[in-house]
């Protein structure tokens, strides 16, 4: 019987009144830290290794639009010279062809937009002309979307089913052909 | 005639109860204690990237591989520019090349999100690019931001 301890009479309850407050505090510090928006950018294909045995694909020179940069940001497509806000119509004009103008392509999927720079181009400058190019094939997407369905491409590519065709990615494919530069 | 408009009182107690707020909150912090990455790397090279239209989203973050380029970081200001990839600095190339197999190893879907200061010349650029090839990580981001409008 000695060996019992005294038992204290008092309440024994974790006071819960602050657990809010501390809840709180680390809630502000999670929600200050956080980066919830994933990396955006202009998505592009790198084409694969070069293989000795294998040669390159012949393109007929119609469907190739050659857009060449220096290193002062200064454009050339097809050998003649433009500016940079002028690179979006003609790559438009290219893709949109259809064999009626010599020098453009002959078909929307065969049109293939080949894009080179010189060693010392800035890179602020290559992605400006990059956009340009990126950004006709959406507008040529964009526009065949309106005429068909209605809708702007993005929400025709959200509505497509998982494994449906994307029909117009089809019809107007991404044929963007990062060159290497010539060696300085 | 005013106390014609006085509205009725309710004889009981107007109080909101305030029991759930902590769980309200814990829910909340749970969400972003899940949705949070703590910024993973240090950098080590300036990189101010460039501004586009054309972009996309990649939602999946887990998929992306960083690779930052730009003017080295010193304690006295700029160096010349520089590849880093993960935590450190590469100073040869063909570590790239290595780091790829790995990234893709681990990943087959892997994107290279790549980080490149504006100043930069794409001579470099199309240096880690033939790594890249070699190593056959194709699929490439350049990260950019939105153009303001």
């Amino acid at each position: 019987m000695p060996l019992l301890k005294k038992r204290n009479k008092r309440d024994a309850e974790i006071p819960s009144a602050s657990m809010a407050d501390i809840a709180f505090l680390l809630l502000i510090f999670f929600l200050v830290t956080t980066t919830i928006n994933a990396d955006k950018g202009i998505y592009m294909q790198l084409p694969p290794p070069l293989e000795d045995e294998v040669e390159p694909p012949e393109i007929n020179q119609r469907n190739l639009l050659n857009v060449l940069v220096n290193a002062d940001g200064q454009v050339l497509i097809d050998n003649e010279v433009t500016n940079i806000a002028a690179i979006r119509d003609i790559v438009k004009r290219h893709i949109l062809n259809n064999g009626r103008e010599p020098q453009f392509s002959t078909a929307p999927d065969k049109a293939v937009t080949s894009f080179k720079t010189k060693r010392g181009l800035s890179y602020e400058r290559y992605i400006a002309v990059l956009d340009e190019i990126k950004s006709a094939y959406n507008e040529v997407r964009d526009e065949a979307a309106r005429q068909e369905f209605g809708v702007t491409y993005g929400e025709y590519k959200a509505r497509l089913d998982e494994d449906a065709e994307d029909e117009i990615a089809e019809r107007f494919p991404l044929k963007i052909s990062l060159a290497e530069p010539d060696p300085d | 005639m005013s106390a014609h408009f006085k509205k009725k009182s309710a004889g009981t107690k107007q109080e909101i109860p305030t029991a759930s707020m902590p769980d309200i909150i814990f829910m909340l912090l749970i969400f972003f204690m899940v949705t949070t990455v703590l910024r993973e790397t240090e950098l080590l090279v300036n990189v101010s990237i460039p501004q586009a239209e054309a972009i996309e989203k990649i939602d999946q973050k887990r998929l992306i591989q960083y690779v930052y380029i730009g003017p080295e970081k010193l304690e006295s200001g700029t160096g010349e520019p520089a590849v880093q990839i993960d935590d450190a600095i590469v100073r040869d190339l063909p570590q790239i090349r290595q780091a790829m197999y790995r990234a893709l190893r681990e990943e087959p879907r892997t994107i290279v999100s790549m980080r490149v200061d504006r100043e930069v010349e794409t001579g470099l650029l199309y240096d880690v690019q033939q790594e890249l090839r070699e190593a056959e990580a194709l699929r490439v981001n350049y990260s950019t931001t939105r153009e303001a409008e």
